[in-house]
């Protein structure tokens, strides 16, 4: 008995996580166009997204922005969580309230605050801006997953390597960085993920000569989306899967 | 090396995370401008126009929205993370998946999917009408109740994942012992279970309440115009009506609340658990 309630709350919830995106799913295949009926079988959408440069092209400033922003995010993250857990230096109580803070305040405020700061720099509203602020909202999340790993990593191994005449250079890359790596990845990961995801701050800073996916779909929302969409999701979704399931894989093969 | 690292981090913070900051707190105090955003100047009209009744209605809305929000991700996970901890290590860890994939699709898309499913001749209608447990489609869409559907829906798993690592580090020995001792699975529950999987309640609760605070689009997509909250309102100040000391008064304020309420957060930890906050 109480198995199967556990069975059926378990399955209750998972199907409410995935409704919506089966849902996406199947509509991707509906050769209704706005109709939420289903109308039969086709795969119309996907051959007009193939032909929709418009909206690769979209989709591919989202990957490219993605890329470089949780690139950024890692390294000056790796460096930062480096320096906050094995340096004394000024300001270091400030800086962790300062990525306390990142972590908590709104999107949306700091969405406003940068834009107050491209704008009073003079800066143009669009990819450089974008980029700046991915960059900044993913450090925090960088320096949380790596600050974790370190936590538990040897001193030892650190104090070893000076011990036999490694320079601090040399022990931060062949000793601290290999031991990170894990974390490294999937803090970039991460990173790439909320850059990928980020609606509220992308809507403060973007212009209009570097179009992004999530802020497209935005403004297409309230007028109906098109099925293009709905088959541009479902191929994202897919690989989405696909990544997740070979990073755990080869993670699951380190183990 | 120190100093490289140091410099980087300190550098990049510094100009494009304390800075904007410190510029929209400074903002708040401008002028409004008629060609230009803002004039720089010195007042607190920003300030006195929040505490109007229809600003201070949209603050309490929000914070109804959130708490509400909490509440409900707190009761539909609660169990889910309970019942997810009880299977075997392999079980476990594809649950886990499966809860983290969501949270790795657009967010955006989600809602509007599930705008389509509660749309009065979406699927949630369609399904209902044939089973026949309604006669008439029921209006969800652009309601109170779709914007909460789709709140719970989007923050679920930011509720599920800190209470199932709570739950999951749990010693199984304690509720062995507490019924052997003769109490009820609801006393056990409530005197040991509740206690100390408590941490993990109300981390998931700041990661719920925090971004529900703040997110915009739900609201806008799925309930409406009629529901103005605090984001969109802050969104509205600075894109459409222009006034960004006014927007940026908002955001401070908005800060200084949720300030407010993590203080309290750490407060309310440290009289519940003083061991683990010292540590």
């Amino acid at each position: 008995m109480m198995e199967w309630i556990r069975k059926a709350y378990l399955s209750f919830i998972l199907l409410f996580l995935y409704a919506p995106i089966l849902i996406l799913i199947a509509y991707s295949f509906n050769s209704g166009t706005y109709s939420t009926q289903w109308e039969g079988f086709t795969l119309d959408w996907y051959r007009s997204l193939a032909k929709s440069s418009d909206l690769l092209e979209i989709t591919f400033n989202s990957f490219l922005l993605a890329f470089l922003a949780a690139s950024g995010a890692t390294i000056i993250g790796t460096a930062a969580a480096i320096a906050l857990k094995r340096y004394q230096f000024l300001g270091k109580k400030a800086m962790q309230g300062l990525l306390f803070a990142l972590l908590m305040s709104p999107d949306v405020v700091m969405g406003i605050a940068l834009l107050v700061l491209f704008v009073a720099l003079k800066m143009d509203l669009g990819f450089f801006t974008l980029l700046l602020s991915h960059i900044t909202f993913g450090i925090p999340f960088v320096i949380v997953t790596v600050m974790g790993r370190i936590a538990s990593l040897d001193e030892n191994l650190t104090q070893a390597a000076s011990d036999l005449g490694a320079s601090e250079f040399q022990t931060l890359h062949k000793v601290i960085l290999p031991l990170l790596w894990p974390a490294v990845l999937s803090g970039w990961l991460l990173a790439f993920t909320l850059s990928m995801d980020d609606v509220i701050i992308s809507f403060f800073v973007s212009g209009p000569d570097f179009e992004i996916l999530p802020l497209r779909i935005y403004s297409m929302v309230r007028l109906g989306v098109k099925p293009e969409i709905n088959a541009l999701c479902t191929i994202l979704f897919i690989l989405t899967m696909a990544i997740v399931f070979t990073s755990r894989k080869l993670v699951g093969d380190e183990e | 090396m120190r100093k490289i690292l140091v410099g980087l981090s300190w550098g990049w913070l510094g100009i494009f995370a304390l800075l904007p900051l410190m510029m929209l707190f400074v903002v708040s105090f401008f002028h409004r401008g008629v060609s230009e955003f803002f004039v720089p100047g010195f007042t607190l009209e920003n300030y006195i126009r929040l505490f109007d009744p229809i600003y201070f209605t949209v603050f309490f809305k929000s914070l109804i929205l959130a708490v509400v929000t909490t509440i409900f991700c707190l009761l539909l996970g609660y169990p889910f993370a309970y019942f997810m901890a009880s299977y075997g290590k392999a079980a476990r860890s594809y649950l886990m998946i499966l809860v983290i994939i969501p949270f790795w699709t657009s967010s955006l898309i989600r809602t509007y999917a599930t705008m389509l499913i509660l749309r009065t001749n979406g699927l949630l209608n369609t399904i209902l009408l044939k089973l026949g447990i309604i006669s008439q489609p029921m209006e969800i869409l652009y309601t109170e109740w779709a914007v909460y559907i789709g709140m719970v829906y989007t923050l679920l798993p930011f509720m599920i994942l800190p209470l199932y690592s709570a739950v999951e580090k749990l010693d199984r020995q304690y509720l062995q012992a507490a019924s052997d001792l003769g109490a009820s699975p609801w006393q056990t529950f409530v005197k040991v279970t509740l206690p100390l999987t408590l941490p993990g309640i109300i981390a998931g609760s700041m990661l719920v309440f925090l971004p529900a605070m703040g997110l915009f689009y739900i609201p806008d997509i799925l309930g409406g115009a009629k529901s103005l909250v605090v984001g969109s309102f802050i969104k509205n100040q600075f894109l459409a009506a222009r006034n960004w000391p006014f927007g940026a008064a908002i955001s401070v304020f908005l800060c200084l609340l949720m300030g407010a309420g993590i203080w309290l957060y750490f407060w309310v930890k440290s009289r519940v658990s003083p061991e683990e906050t010292k540590a």
